[in-house]
């Protein structure tokens, strides 16, 4: 029974890592790309504590209702007592953080800031996510599509990127969310709010998406691989959903991961700018825009919804560039 | 050059009028969808109470009464060609080139939205100088000395840089520097022409919060580009060759590092003289953003069809200098 020995011994020296990480495993293991980019991402600690982060965080945003339950916390009742009648600021040090209230009440009408940072939680994340999502869905289509049927698709895409591209992003998104905020679709309050921001942020973000996809797609098209399951009879759909959709996995999660917090500070953005989510809905962007007259009052008042912002964005940063160092296989 | 000059412009003219007919398609679409009538988008014109006449002449004034085709040619023809509009009792004039008629303020907009745009690149150059410096210097250092602790130092401030959102970064350094120390206290804009000192004294906040967003997001992109062009083959050539390292990093590496920087910096610096919305209104400073967003809130339509067309226009522009510096620098370009 020298056979197995002989094989496994080989097996190990053809995977150093395993080696170098002290795996001794009996039993002949392949490694899937994921696993490989998994193994990679493991050993970067920065990249991990960001991915901790991001998961405690979308656990917050999901539950933010009942946590607010259990804990009897509402975030807009108003605590007038605890503000300095004069000066409008809360009593105490550090705006007025107690065993309460422990970050703290807001200025003026008092009401609790954790639990408004709780409850900008969800409304953050959900048009982030749903916004990267919506722009995902059109630049894939239209990049994949454009990639690989190439001639004049690829032409007439290109030059729709291009338009979208040179349209003032920011500007539209205002003044089509200030003049959507009455009520559409048939949808008023909070739900329309919420759609319209995923819909102006989603809609004109997926050229950047659309680009990279293109890109990735026209430069699999030309690979061995799809050659050889051409010249195996297979047709344009086979090619796409089995060949180039499995490769397009990996830049997609990486930029989905980059994308989501550009879409939090845009939100937040809009929030801050008074034409995205409306009080007395609370949301880390309109606190900030309310700290704008406060904060000579109360400087920990623009603080923390500035550091809740900053935290999470940050959080999704570094799991996104862990991620691409991960899946990117020219990194070594 | 001269043809390829000829083409990109030709280009940037047709892109512009696509963007700017689906923006008067938009801005002509979405109130609808929001469920207003004509008659309810003209009467916010016209003070309480309007009688039924006074709505339908402003209908007629502001040509809501026209199929949409027709206003955005009257829009087009306007900005060339100048427009009269019936406000009160006598026609007033509107100059080329005529970017519309408020008929809230009772004034043509373009000269209006003129006065802002030295407050905008004021704020947008001076930033941009700072931080095309310091961005790309800190970036090119930290590829050079990769790993090192100047290279993780500076690139953990950077992940932070672009993960901190302008609107607090703003109000945080307001508080610091005007109110709790006050330095640069009673923050207000200066023409350059009146105080230079002054103008300067008063923009040093909203030039290096500005700058340090965008030092952050450009010396991440100069590291990793740097990194990349630093193991192509042709470097290792020019160091086989025996040229001093000094020359090797700036003819040879920072040369071709720099070309994608220079395209997202025409995009960037562009995307600002549109407006450096959040930057103005943080620091209150009067420009192109502020308007805008002063008309959105207003819901003044032409100022905001005009703020926004000007914005295209600097995107667009922005755009072809890039193309066309490109062209100069790099032969293929113009060739293919």
């Amino acid at each position: 029974m020298t056979a197995p020995l002989e094989v496994s011994g080989s097996a190990a020296e053809a995977q150093p890592e395993a080696v170098l990480s002290g795996m001794e495993s009996k039993t002949i293991e392949g490694r899937s790309l994921g696993r490989i980019a998994w193994i990679r991402f493991k050993r970067d600690k920065v990249a991990v504590a960001g991915g901790i982060v991001v998961v405690l965080l979308v656990l917050l945003a999901v539950l933010s209702k009942p946590i607010e339950w259990v804990f009897g916390l509402d975030p807009n009742a108003l605590h007038q007592n605890l503000i300095d009648p004069v000066l409008l600021r809360p009593k105490g040090a550090l705006g007025g953080i107690s065993w309460a209230h422990p970050l703290g009440i807001e200025p003026q009408f008092g009401r609790d800031l954790l639990s408004r940072i709780i409850e900008g939680s969800w409304v953050s994340l959900a048009v982030a996510f749903g916004a990267t999502v919506l722009s995902n869905i059109i630049g894939m289509v239209l990049g994949v599509v454009a990639g690989f049927y190439g001639g004049w698709v690829d032409t007439l895409i290109s030059r729709l990127m291009d338009i979208f591209l040179a349209f003032p992003l920011l500007l539209f998104a205002i003044a089509i969310s200030a003049s959507l905020q009455g009520g559409a679709f048939g949808l008023h309050g909070l739900p329309l709010h919420i759609s319209v921001l995923i819909f102006v942020i989603g809609f004109f973000n997926w050229p950047y998406m659309g680009r990279i996809i293109r890109g990735q797609t026209l430069s699999l098209r030309e690979r061995e691989f799809v050659d050889a399951a051409r010249s195996l009879g297979a047709r344009g759909p086979f090619i796409l959903f089995k060949e180039l959709l499995p490769n397009l996995v990996a830049p997609i999660i990486v930029y989905s991961t980059l994308l989501i917090p550009t879409n939090i500070l845009f939100e937040a953005g809009l929030s801050f700018l008074g034409v995205g989510i409306e009080p007395p809905q609370a949301s880390w962007g309109g606190m900030l825009n309310q700290a704008v007259d406060l904060y000579q009052a109360d400087p920990m008042f623009m603080v923390i919804p500035g550091m809740a912002i900053f935290i999470t964005v940050l959080a999704f940063n570094l799991l996104g560039d862990g991620l691409r160092d991960a899946l990117d296989p020219r990194n070594n | 050059m001269v043809a390829y000059i000829i083409r990109r412009a030709f280009a940037a003219v047709v892109l512009l009028l696509i963007v700017s007919a689906v923006t008067f398609g938009i801005f002509f679409l979405v109130p609808r969808l929001a469920g207003e009538t004509t008659q309810q988008l003209a009467s916010q014109y016209v003070g309480r109470d309007p009688s039924p006449q006074a709505v339908q002449s402003i209908i007629h004034n502001l040509g809501f009464d026209k199929p949409v085709y027709q206003q955005y040619w009257e829009f087009i023809h306007g900005i060339v060609a100048g427009r009269t509009f019936n406000d009160g009792p006598t026609p007033t004039h509107c100059a080329v080139p005529c970017f519309g008629y408020s008929f809230k303020s009772h004034l043509p907009v373009w000269p209006d939205l003129t006065q802002r745009i030295p407050v905008t690149l004021s704020l947008a150059l001076g930033a941009a100088v700072i931080w095309l410096v310091s961005g790309v210097a800190i970036g090119v250092l930290s590829a050079l000395k990769r790993g090192s602790i100047f290279d993780r130092l500076s690139m953990g401030v950077a992940l932070a840089g672009v993960s901190l959102p302008i609107f607090f970064t703003g109000l945080l350094s307001m508080d610091l520097f005007s109110f709790q120390w006050p330095i640069f206290s009673n923050l207000h804009y200066v023409n350059f022409t009146d105080n230079p000192l002054m103008w300067a004294k008063n923009l040093v906040l909203p030039w290096v919060t500005l700058a340090f967003l965008y030092s952050a997001l450009y010396a991440r992109l100069t590291r990793a580009g740097m990194l990349e062009t630093m193991s192509e083959d042709y470097i290792r050539t020019a160091r086989a060759k025996g040229l001093p390292e000094r020359k090797v990093v700036t003819r040879h590496g920072l040369r071709s590092a720099l070309t994608p920087i220079i395209t997202i910096f025409g995009m960037d610096f562009g995307l600002l003289l549109g407006g450096a919305v959040l930057t103005e209104t943080v620091f209150s400073l009067p420009g192109v953003g502020q308007y805008a967003v002063q008309a959105i809130t207003d819901n003044d339509l032409p100022k905001v069809m005009a703020v926004t067309t000007l914005a295209a226009f600097f995107i667009v522009v922005a755009n072809l200098l890039v193309d066309l510096l490109y062209a100069v620098v790099d032969p293929r370009v113009r060739l293919s």
